[in-house]
């Protein structure tokens, strides 16, 4: 077992047991801590794979972006005790077995005889000089030029719709409505009273 | 060395551990959002490992487009929950059952 063997097992054990730590933490603020603890093992086994943007990518846009946001969620939410305390392992034993069952499937068709380094060797490491970046950019800005451009829109219309779902209508708005200034006349504004002296038979 | 069926494999467990989260998840739906995106790096590692073993970046380029669908499927869902508890006061799966599916 090699250098590389090592780091890849204990980065995989910190994924899997942050992983598991996620799912069976009953308050939400801790399960978003062992969910950043994941991603940061994910993109460590990212690096292995020479992967640098993405790594990079996933540490600062899910847990520099996305955590943060769930955080806030969960702070801004006044999440009460009592649904914490609710039943838990109705269906454990389903969930179990349905993820048995796939585990095994998958490393029955996924196993060294079909992926192992003898059918599919490692291929060689790139020089110091190769740069993920530059690679990765090439390919983005010319095959793939439109599909960046619809995620953008895609992005736009994330913004649109998370501001419509939970923008409150009409309190504390305060704009004005060019129409009914033009339209509105003197007499909306100014009243004139005329006000007759109660006591003018004093002065004169 | 590490061949390619130990990353598909560390995929496939990290892929189940999401999956048996959704299922034994009843305390609040913030929890569900966050098994959806572990679920998500697990693909996103397969995608990786692919593109390392086979010399092909198009899937790291594929990665990078589920990042951008799994940052708006965030901000839409987390819009949802506010707007949930908002209406509800609760954010707890259990409760959720307006539409009796």
């Amino acid at each position: 077992m090699n250098f590389e063997q090592i780091i890849f097992y204990i980065l995989s054990f910190w994924f899997i047991a942050s992983s598991l730590a996620m799912i069976f933490s009953r308050n939400a603020a801790k399960a978003v801590l062992f969910l950043i603890l994941a991603f940061f093992s994910a993109a460590s086994i990212w690096l292995l794979l020479e992967a640098e943007f993405l790594a990079i990518t996933l540490i600062l846009v899910y847990v520099g972006a996305v955590m943060v946001l769930f955080l806030f969620v969960i702070k801004m939410l006044n999440i009460d005790k009592s649904t914490l305390r609710a039943k838990f392992a109705g269906y454990l034993p389903l969930g179990l077995l349905v993820a048995a069952v796939i585990v095994t499937e998958m490393a029955m068709v996924l196993g060294y005889n079909q992926f192992g380094l003898d059918v599919m060797a490692a291929p060689a490491r790139h020089g110091a000089d190769y740069s993920n970046i530059t690679v990765l950019a090439l390919q983005l800005y010319t095959d793939y030029i439109y599909s960046f451009e619809l995620a953008a829109v895609l992005l736009l219309i994330a913004i649109i719709a998370a501001i419509t779902l939970v923008h409150r209508k009409e309190v504390k708005r305060k704009g004005q409505s060019i129409a009914q200034q033009v339209k509105v006349q003197a007499k909306d504004r100014v009243r004139l009273v005329s006000i007759t002296p109660k006591n003018k038979e004093n002065k004169s | 060395m590490i061949s390619l069926s130990d990353y598909l494999i560390l995929s496939a467990i990290i892929f189940c551990i999401g999956l048996v989260g959704i299922f034994v998840n009843r305390t609040n739906i913030i929890t569900l959002l966050m098994c959806v995106e572990l679920i998500l790096v697990a693909v996103n590692t397969n995608f990786i490992a692919f593109s390392h073993f086979l010399g092909n970046e198009a899937g790291q380029i594929f990665v990078f487009f589920i990042l951008t669908v799994a940052a708006a499927e965030v901000a839409i869902g987390l819009a949802i929950l506010t707007l949930l508890f908002r209406v509800k006061g609760t954010i707890s799966v259990d409760v959720t059952n307006s539409l009796k599916g």
